[in-house]
């Protein structure tokens, strides 16, 4: 039993409550950065590391944080978290770090993070926390790689920066910037609304067979 | 002074915070359903900006040169707790104005366009009035876009669109096609 709920914790960030393409919540870093592959992998990777090291520590001190000043201590464990993945990064992989820039420290005010910390974190023990965390971070981390695939292939002809289509591919430059992003973006959730209306449909087909059966 | 006006009208269009940075697209996305409310939060922004520029511009003068790690905890903190401070102020003393944009400020303490602000100003070593002139632009920008998305979402509620694609999606593809426009005024740079 135990096993299985952590396993659905997992799981449903993946897929089911996916927090882009479900719940549309963290957009600022998804937009902003995914206009390469790479660029969004270490987003990704960043917010991985926030998400699942303070929804470790939020879940361990759940009981010593005071209710009335439990969004601050978040704040603050949230920021200190990204000021680790900021200089991490900066040490690590510099190039990337200058091309996220800005984006880095504005991990803070990805409302993702801190909706987990709200919603779940602070009420559940530390190791479903963690689940929890690492499921919605890898969904996260799927989303970003996503866009930045589908950016970075229209508007560069490449991925992860190895040309695809030889010389005679004419780049569709506006995949890359600004505009793309929210093209894209827009087409994806096109696409997802589309598979829950058929899935509904799907679903009260079924129903209605049943219904008929009886 | 040309130095101010570039600044201005840099953060105003050409790099429009919402179109071009992506920041604040949470209430960009949330809050455009109408046009008053739009305007009204807009006004709430610009506003906070304005105390983040002073804000930033304190810190970063007087106490980050000793620390520069601790940045990001101190701006959140700061901004947050003057913001709180402002508001309770402004209740005080004038309520008409409180009514106007007194909800939408504990939203906006620390959205992603407020903290950009504080970053982006830091990053370019900007001074006390560059910072004003630049909280000023992003704000009136940030306003701009809001308003003009929330006039499109007005107008699209009484065409006729396929089930389909009401909602976010068409929101972001409207925000798409308004982002391609304002990709037009980065010609007023190059022609300077």
């Amino acid at each position: 039993m135990k096993k299985n709920q952590s396993q659905e914790e997992f799981l449903k960030g993946i897929w089911r409550d996916n927090p882009v393409f479900v719940q549309v919540l963290g957009m600022c870093p998804m937009l902003a950065v995914t206009n390469s592959a790479i660029n969004a992998v270490a987003m990704g990777m960043a917010t991985f590391f926030v998400l699942v090291g303070s929804s470790f520590l939020v879940s361990t001190f759940r009981h010593v944080i005071p209710k009335q000043v439990r969004i601050s201590c978040f704040i603050i464990i949230i920021a200190t978290f990204v000021t680790i993945a900021d200089y991490t990064l900066l040490a690590l992989v510099p190039k990337v770090h200058k091309e996220l820039g800005a984006f880095i420290p504005l991990i803070v005010a990805n409302c993702l993070i801190l909706g987990r910390q709200e919603a779940f974190a602070s009420k559940h023990p530390t190791k479903l926390a963690v689940m929890d965390a690492v499921g919605m971070a890898s969904g996260f981390l799927l989303a970003l790689l996503s866009l930045g695939a589908v950016r970075e292939i229209l508007g560069d002809g490449a991925l992860f920066g190895v040309n695809l289509f030889g010389e005679n591919f004419e780049p569709w430059v506006i995949m890359i910037l600004p505009p793309g992003g929210f093209l894209t973006l827009g087409v994806i959730l096109l696409f997802f609304n589309w598979f829950k209306y058929k899935k509904d449909e799907f679903l009260e087909d079924v129903a209605a067979a049943e219904r008929s059966e009886s | 002074m040309d130095n101010l006006l570039w600044i201005f009208i840099s953060a105003l269009l050409v790099n429009n915070f919402v179109l071009t940075y992506f920041l604040g697209l949470c209430p960009f996305l949330g809050v455009s359903n109408s046009l008053e409310t739009s305007a009204r939060l807009g006004l709430a922004t610009t506003f906070v900006m304005l105390v983040t520029a002073v804000c930033a511009w304190i810190l970063n003068t007087y106490v980050l040169i000793h620390a520069p790690y601790l940045r990001l905890i101190c701006f959140i903190v700061v901004i947050a707790s003057t913001v709180q401070f402002i508001e309770m102020l402004i209740k005080k003393l004038s309520p008409a104005l409180f009514r106007a944009m007194g909800i939408f400020l504990p939203l906006i303490t620390t959205n992603c366009a407020i903290l950009g602000l504080a970053i982006f100003a830091t990053n370019r070593g900007y001074g006390f009035w560059e910072g004003i002139v630049y909280a000023l632009g992003a704000g009136i920008g940030f306003t701009l876009a809001l308003v003009l998305l929330a006039g499109l979402r007005e107008e699209s509620e009484l065409s006729n669109i396929p089930q389909l694609i009401k909602g976010t999606a068409m929101n972001l593809i409207i925000a798409g096609i308004l982002s391609m426009a304002f990709m037009g005024f980065a010609g007023l740079f190059s022609s300077a």
